[in-house]
C-alpha cells in the first residue's frame, strides 16, 4: 500500500459516523433539530467522500488491500484483529450505503420533524438520528471487514439498529404493542440466521485455522467438498434471516413498522442485502461447493416468486414494497447463488436506488395524506380521525395533488418493473440472461416474478395516484417542501442512469468487480431475454391497467381482483398464513414447553426431589427460626461460634 | 514490604468491619460511608496487587506460604496467591462490593449497621476464596461466605426469606460436607494440604480420582449451580436484597465454576477427562433449560436467576471443553455474567424500589417514563443477550469456538446444541425488554415515575464502561486469563496422552 496514503483512511468510513452519533448523544439535545440533522448528514456525508476517495485510489492500485487497526481476540492459537479490507467489493458497497445513506439522511431530517410530530414525542427526533448513524457505523463494520468475525460483528450490528429502529415507536402499534412485538419478530428472526453463521464460523476456525478472507480463501480449492458444503449451507440460513429470503423472510414485512426512512435504507437499500455480499464475499467458497450454489439460487428464485404473489394482495402501501423487495432480494440470491456475481452485485445497487425512491416516495405520499387528514379533520367532525393513512383503498387521484412524487414514484414503479432503460431493466435482465443459460427451470420462475413484479407495481400505481380520491384526506393531500422532494428527485436520476453502471458491451461494473470476486463467468446480452422480459413487464403493467383503471375502485370495496380470483385472491391477501404456520408449530409449541419446564418439571419434579430430601431442611428451618431473633450481636455469636466449631473440628479430630 | 499485599486485600474489609462496629447504629449515613469508604479502598489495594502482577509469568504469583498447623501429620499452611484463573475473579469482587454497597443507600433502611458488617465480612470472604491455595484454607473461606449471605438473605430479603435462606444454606452445606471428606482424604494422603504440593503428587491419589473429581465436583456444581441442582438459586434470588443478588449472582457462583477450573482440572487430570463429555452434556441442558423456564417467568428476578442458570452453562461448558479457548472464555464469562446480571439485578433493584413490584405484568412502557433507565437496561440486556461489540460475545463466542473443537468433547454437536441457547437468550432478554420497557404505559403509576438520579447513574455507569470495554477491546483482559490457563490445557494434553 505505499504510495497509496488514501487506504488507510478506510477506519474513518467507521469512525466519522461514530463521531456523528456521539456528538449528538452528548451535546444533541442543546443544539435543535437542524443542529442534530446536519451532524447526522455531515457524518454520514463525510463518510460517503471517504469512500469516493477509497474509489479513486483503487483505480490505481486495484488489489485488495488490508488495514489493521487493533488486536482483538487472542487466545491459544486463536488470533484475530480489528482489521479493514479495501477492495472492489467492499468499497462498492460502502459507496452504496454512504450514498443512499446521505440522501436518506437529509430525507429524514425533514420527514422526521412531522413524525415526531405527528407521534407526539419531539424529544425522540435525537434519538432517531443516533440510531441511523449508528446504523452507517455497524453497515460498515460489515462491509469493509477483513474476516467473518468482524463481519458478523457488523452483522449483528445492522440487526440491532433495525430492532431499534423498527420499535422506534415502541408505544404504538396494534394493542400498543405491535411496533414493539414487530422489532422482537425482527431481532429474534435474524438470531435464528446468525445461529447457522456462527457455526459457519467455527468451522471455517478450525478448519482454515484462521477467520481472515485471504487466509480461508487461499486454502479453499484443498478443502473437502463436504466440508465446504457445510460451510456454505450454514452461511445460506444466515443468508436468509438477514436477507429475508425462505424461510426466514416473515420479519422484513413487519419491519415496515419503522418510520418511513428506515424502511428505505435499512429494509429495502442496504442492510437486506447483507446476504447478498456474503455470498459475494465468500464466491471463492461457494464456487467449490455446487450444491450449495444450487441451494441458494433455488432459495432466491422460490422467494422471488412467493413474495411477489403476496405483494398482489396487499393493501398497505408500504407492505406491497416490503414483499417486493423480498421477491428482488430473491432475484438478486438466485444471481448470485448461480455464480452471476456481478449480476446479484448490480441488482443491488439498482434496487438501491429505485426501492429507496419507491419508500422514500412512498413515505412522501403517507405525509401527504396525513396533512390531509388534519386538513379535512379541522373541517369537518373529528370522529374522521381513524383514518389509515399507508391504505391504498383510501388513497387514489393524488397525481393531481402531488405532482413532483408522482413522477418519481412512476420512475422508480416503472424502474423496478423492468421497463427500458431505466436501472431495473438492465439488472434484472442481466439475472434473466444468467438463468436462462444455467438453469431454464428458475429461469421460469423468475420471469413469472417478473410479470408480477410489473401487476402489483401498476396496481399500486392506479390504486394511489390515479382515479379519483376515496377518503378526505385523499382530497386534501398536500405536496411536501423540497427537503423531502430534492433527495426524491436525486434518487429518480439514479434510477433513470443506474443502468449505465454495466451496460452491455462496456461493463463498467463487470471489470471493476472481477478483482475481487473468485471467477466471473460471462453473461452474454441474449437480445430475446431482454425482449421477453420487457414484454412480460409492459404485459404485467397492461394487465393492472385493465383490473385497476377501468374500473375505478370505490372506497373500502373489494379489490376488484379478488372478484377473478376468489380464494386464490384470500389466500395472497393473507400472505399463504406462512406467519399463523409459525405460531402454530414453533412459537406456541415453545412456550407450550417452556411452562411445561417451568411448572411441572421444575417447580414440581426437580424442586419436590429437593424439597422432599428436606423434609430434614424444613425441620432445620423450625430450629433455625428460634435463632433468627433480629440482634445482628447473636449473629456475629453464632458466625464465631460456628467457626471456632470448624477449626476445633479440623484441630482436634 | 511491611504487609504481604494478597493479605492486606483480604483482611482490608475488616477494617471497615471494626470501624462500622464503632459507628452507632443510628447513624446510617456514616455506617454507608465507612463501609463504602473501606470497599473502595479495598478496590484500590486490588488494583496495587495488579501494579504488581506480573502479566506474561504464568504460574501463581505474589505467594505467601505460612505453615499453620497440623491435622495429624499432615501440614496445614496459610498459602495465598494469584494467577490467571483468580485474578480478574479477585478485581470482580472488590469491583462489584462497592457497587452493590452504593446500590443500598435508600434501598436498605433497617438495620444498616448489621447489612454493611454482614456486607464486608462476606468480601473478605470471597477474596479468601479466590485466592487461598491450601485446601484448608480455602475450606474455611468457601464455608465462611455462606454465613453472612445467610443472614443477608435471612435477615433483609422477601417475605419468604428464611425459607430461601435456610434452602441456600442447606443445598451448599450438603455440597460442601462431601468436597471436605475428600479435602481431609487428600491432606492424609499426601501429608499435606498445599494445593501446589498436591498437583505436583497428584499420583499419590490417582486410584480414587473418580471419587474425589465427584466429591469436590457436587459441591462446586450446587454453587454455580448446574442443572439440576440449581433450584436453591431462583428462591435465593428472590428474597434476597436487590446487593445480595447483586453480589450472589456476579461473585458467589463464580466460586463453583473457579472450584472446577483450579482443583478438579489439576487435582484430577484423568477423571476430568472422563467426565468431561457427560458435565458439558449437564452445562447444555442447563444453557437450554435456563433459557426456555426463564422465557415463562412472571417475576422478574426469577426471570433473571434462571438466565443465570443458563448463562453459566456456557462458563461451565467452556470449562470442560478443555482447550485455551474454551478455558479462557470461561473466565472470561465469569466477568461477564458478574457485570451483566449484576448490572440487570441492579435495573430490577431501581424498578423495586419505586414501584415495590416485580411482576413483568405491572410494568409497560417504562423507557417513555424513564429514559435514562431504558438507555442503560437496553445496553445491559443486549450484553446479557451476547451482542458482538458488548463484553457478552467475546466470552460466550471465545467459548463456544473452543468448545467446537475440543478434542476431548471429539464433537461438534456440543457446540452445535449449545449455540441454540444464543437464539434463546434474545428470545427471553427481548422479552424482559419489551415486558417491563416497551408498549404503550398500561399502568397510570408508570407514567409518573421518576428518572435515575446522579446515584444511581453512578451505580451503573462503571459496569457499562467495563461491558464495552471488554466487547471492543478485550486483549487486556485476555492477557491476564491466557498464561494461566495455557496452563491447565498443556496439563489436560499431556494426561490425554498419558490416558491413551
Amino acid at each position: 500500500m505505499d504510495g497509496y496514503p488514501l487506504f488507510s483512511l478506510v477506519p474513518w468510513t467507521v469512525f466519522l459516523p461514530v463521531i456523528g452519533l456521539l456528538l449528538n448523544l452528548l451535546v444533541g439535545k442543546r443544539l435543535g433539530e437542524k443542529g442534530i440533522g446536519l451532524i447526522a448528514s455531515l457524518a454520514s456525508g463525510l463518510a460517503f467522500v471517504v469512500s469516493v476517495l477509497l474509489a479513486i485510489a483503487l483505480k490505481g492500485h486495484p488489489e485488495a488491500v488490508t488495514i489493521p487497526l487493533a488486536e482483538w481476540i487472542t487466545v491459544g492459537e486463536f488470533n484475530l484483529s480489528w482489521a479493514f479490507r479495501v477492495d472492489t467489493l467492499s468499497v462498492t458497497m460502502m459507496l452504496i450505503v454512504t450514498g443512499v445513506g446521505t440522501l436518506i439522511h437529509l430525507y429524514a431530517t425533514g420527514y422526521m420533524h412531522n413524525d415526531v410530530r405527528h407521534n407526539g414525542d419531539p424529544e425522540r427526533y435525537r434519538r432517531f438520528f443516533v440510531f441511523f448513524n449508528l446504523f452507517i457505523v455497524a453497515m460498515l463494520i460489515l462491509v469493509s471487514a477483513d474476516n467473518y468475525l468482524m463481519l458478523f460483528v457488523g452483522w449483528e450490528g445492522v440487526g440491532l439498529c433495525s430492532y431499534l429502529l423498527i420499535g422506534f415507536w415502541f408505544e404504538k402499534g396494534a394493542d400498543g404493542i405491535g411496533n414493539a412485538r414487530a422489532a422482537k419478530k425482527a431481532f429474534i428472526v435474524n438470531r435464528i440466521g446468525d445461529f447457522g453463521l456462527l457455526i459457519a464460523i467455527f468451522l471455517l476456525f478450525w478448519n482454515f485455522g484462521t477467520l481472515e478472507f485471504d487466509g480461508i480463501f487461499a486454502k479453499a480449492a484443498q478443502a473437502a467438498p463436504a466440508l465446504l458444503l457445510a460451510i456454505t449451507l450454514f452461511m445460506l440460513l444466515g443468508v436468509t434471516g438477514k436477507s429475508a429470503q425462505l424461510p426466514l423472510y416473515v420479519w422484513l414485512p413487519d419491519a415496515m413498522a419503522g418510520p418511513t426512512p428506515v424502511s428505505a435504507l435499512i429494509h429495502a437499500a442496504t442492510m437486506v442485502t447483507a446476504g447478498v455480499y456474503l455470498v459475494a464475499r465468500s464466491s471463492p467458497l461457494y464456487i467449490q461447493a455446487p450444491a450449495a450454489q444450487m441451494t441458494v439460487a433455488w432459495v432466491g428464485a422460490l422467494t422471488a416468486l412467493l413474495a411477489a404473489t403476496i405483494a398482489i394482495g396487499q393493501y398497505d402501501i408500504k407492505k406491497v414494497l416490503a414483499y417486493s423487495t423480498i421477491s428482488q432480494l430473491g432475484f438478486m440470491v438466485a444471481a448470485v447463488g448461480m455464480g452471476a456475481f456481478v449480476a446479484g452485485m448490480f441488482h443491488l445497487a439498482t434496487h438501491a436506488f429505485f426501492k429507496a425512491l419507491l419508500f422514500l416516495a412512498a413515505g412522501s405520499v403517507i405525509l401527504g395524506m396525513e396533512h390531509g387528514e388534519e386538513h379535512a379533520a379541522q373541517g369537518h367532525s373529528p370522529g374522521s380521525h381513524e383514518l389509515d393513512p399507508q391504505d391504498m383503498r383510501n388513497m387514489g387521484g393524488l397525481q393531481g395533488r402531488m405532482r413532483t412524487t408522482f413522477w418519481v414514484y412512476l420512475v422508480g414503479a416503472l424502474a423496478l418493473a423492468g421497463i427500458a432503460p431505466l436501472a431495473g431493466f438492465f439488472s434484472k435482465d442481466e439475472i434473466l440472461a444468467a438463468a436462462f443459460q444455467q438453469t431454464p427451470a428458475i429461469f421460469v420462475l423468475l420471469i413469472i416474478s417478473a410479470f408480477f413484479t410489473a401487476f402489483y407495481m401498476g396496481r399500486q400505481l392506479f390504486l394511489v395516484f390515479f382515479g379519483k380520491a376515496r377518503s378526505a384526506a385523499a382530497e386534501h393531500a398536500r405536496e411536501n417542501p423540497a427537503i423531502i422532494t430534492v433527495p426524491l428527485i436525486i434518487l429518480a436520476v439514479l434510477s433513470v442512469l443506474g443502468g449505465a453502471l454495466n451496460l452491455p458491451g462496456v461493463y463498467t461494473l463487470e471489470h471493476w468487480l472481477e478483482k475481487s470476486l473468485a471467477h466471473v463467468p460471462k453473461v452474454e446480452f441474449t437480445a430475446w431475454v431482454a425482449l421477453l422480459s420487457l414484454a412480460v413487464a409492459l404485459a404485467g403493467l397492461f394487465l393492472a391497467w385493465l383490473v385497476y383503471s377501468q374500473r375505478r375502485m370505490p372506497f373500502k370495496d373489494t379489490d376488484p381482483l379478488a372478484r377473478y380470483l376468489g380464494g386464490l385472491f384470500t389466500a395472497v391477501y393473507n400472505k399463504w398464513w406462512v406467519d399463523e404456520l409459525y405460531q402454530a408449530v414453533i412459537v406456541r409449541p415453545y412456550r407450550r414447553l417452556a411452562e411445561f419446564l417451568a411448572q411441572p418439571v421444575d417447580v414440581g419434579l426437580i424442586d419436590g426431589i429437593a424439597n422432599g430430601l428436606g423434609s430434614v431442611s424444613r425441620s432445620i428451618a423450625e430450629q433455625l427460626r428460634r435463632f433468627e431473633n433480629g440482634y445482628v450481636r447473636s449473629y456475629a455469636l453464632t458466625i464465631l461460634v460456628g467457626v471456632a466449631v470448624i477449626m476445633a473440628f479440623l484441630l482436634f479430630r | 514490604m511491611i504487609i504481604h499485599p494478597l493479605i492486606l486485600l483480604t483482611f482490608f474489609p475488616l477494617a471497615g468491619v471494626l470501624l462500622v462496629v464503632f459507628l452507632p447504629s443510628e447513624s446510617k449515613k456514616a455506617i454507608r460511608w465507612a463501609a463504602l469508604g473501606a470497599s473502595l479502598a479495598t478496590f484500590a489495594i486490588s488494583l496495587w496487587m495488579l501494579s504488581l502482577y506480573r502479566v506474561s509469568e504464568s504460574g501463581m504469583q505474589l505467594v505467601i506460604n505460612q505453615p499453620w498447623f497440623k491435622i495429624g501429620a499432615s501440614q496445614v499452611s496459610f498459602i495465598m496467591g494469584v494467577d490467571g484463573v483468580s485474578i480478574l475473579l479477585v478485581l470482580l469482587t472488590t469491583f462489584l462490593t462497592p457497587i452493590s454497597i452504593l446500590s443500598t443507600w435508600t434501598a436498605v433502611q433497617e438495620r444498616v449497621k448489621g447489612f454493611m458488617l454482614f456486607f464486608l465480612l462476606l468480601e473478605t470472604g470471597m477474596l479468601g476464596v479466590f485466592l487461598a491455595l491450601d485446601l484448608v484454607l480455602f475450606y474455611i473461606f468457601w464455608e465462611f461466605t455462606l454465613i453472612p449471605m445467610i443472614f443477608l438473605i435471612g435477615i433483609w430479603g422477601g417475605e419468604n426469606r428464611v425459607y430461601a435462606a435456610v434452602k441456600f444454606f442447606i443445598f451448599t452445606m450438603a455440597g460442601s460436607v462431601l468436597m471436605l471428606l475428600a479435602i481431609l482424604y487428600l491432606g492424609l494422603q499426601a501429608g499435606t494440604f498445599s494445593f501446589t504440593e498436591l498437583s505436583a503428587s497428584r499420583g499419590l491419589f490417582a486410584a480414587a480420582q473418580t471419587w474425589l473429581f465427584l466429591a469436590f465436583g457436587v459441591a462446586f456444581a450446587i454453587k454455580v449451580p448446574m442443572w439440576p441442582l440449581h433450584t436453591w438459586l431462583p428462591d435465593a434470588h428472590v428474597e434476597a436484597p436487590t446487593a445480595g443478588s447483586v453480589i450472589l449472582a456476579g461473585v458467589l457462583l463464580k466460586m463453583g465454576a473457579y472450584g472446577f477450573l483450579r482443583f478438579n482440572l489439576s487435582l484430577f487430570p484423568q477423571a476430568t477427562l472422563q467426565f468431561a463429555p457427560w458435565m458439558a452434556a449437564l452445562a447444555i441442558i442447563g444453557i437450554l433449560y435456563g433459557a426456555a423456564v426463564s422465557f415463562v417467568q412472571k417475576d422478574m428476578k426469577k426471570l433473571v436467576a434462571f438466565s443465570s442458570v443458563s448463562h453459566l452453562g456456557f462458563v461451565v461448558l467452556g470449562i470442560f471443553a478443555l482447550n485455551s479457548q474454551g478455558m479462557s472464555g470461561a473466565v472470561l464469562q465469569m466477568v461477564n455474567h458478574g457485570l451483566s446480571t449484576g448490572a440487570l439485578f441492579l435495573i430490577v433493584g431501581m424498578l423495586y424500589e419505586r414501584r415495590h413490584t416485580r411482576a413483568l405484568s405491572e410494568f409497560g412502557g417504562v423507557w417513555k417514563s424513564m429514559p435514562i433507565l431504558g438507555g442503560l437496561a437496553l445496553v445491559v440486556m443486549l450484553s446479557s443477550v451476547g451482542l458482538p461489540g458488548l463484553n457478552g460475545f467475546v466470552g460466550e463466542f471465545t467459548i463456544l469456538l473452543g468448545t467446537f473443537g475440543s478434542k476431548v468433547l471429539g464433537s461438534p454437536w456440543f457446540a452445535g446444541v449449545a449455540t441454540v441457547g444464543v437464539i434463546l437468550a434474545a428470545v427471553y432478554l427481548l422479552h424482559w425488554f419489551e415486558s417491563v420497557f416497551l408498549g404503550a404505559i398500561r399502568k397510570e403509576e408508570n407514567r409518573v415515575l421518576v428518572d435515575l438520579n446522579w446515584r444511581e447513574i453512578l451505580t451503573l455507569a462503571p459496569l457499562l464502561i467495563v461491558i464495552f470495554w471488554i466487547g471492543l477491546y478485550p486483549k487486556p483482559f485476555f492477557n491476564l486469563i491466557n498464561p494461566g490457563v495455557e496452563q491447565l490445557a498443556a496439563l489436560l494434553q499431556s494426561a490425554t496422552v498419558a490416558l491413551h
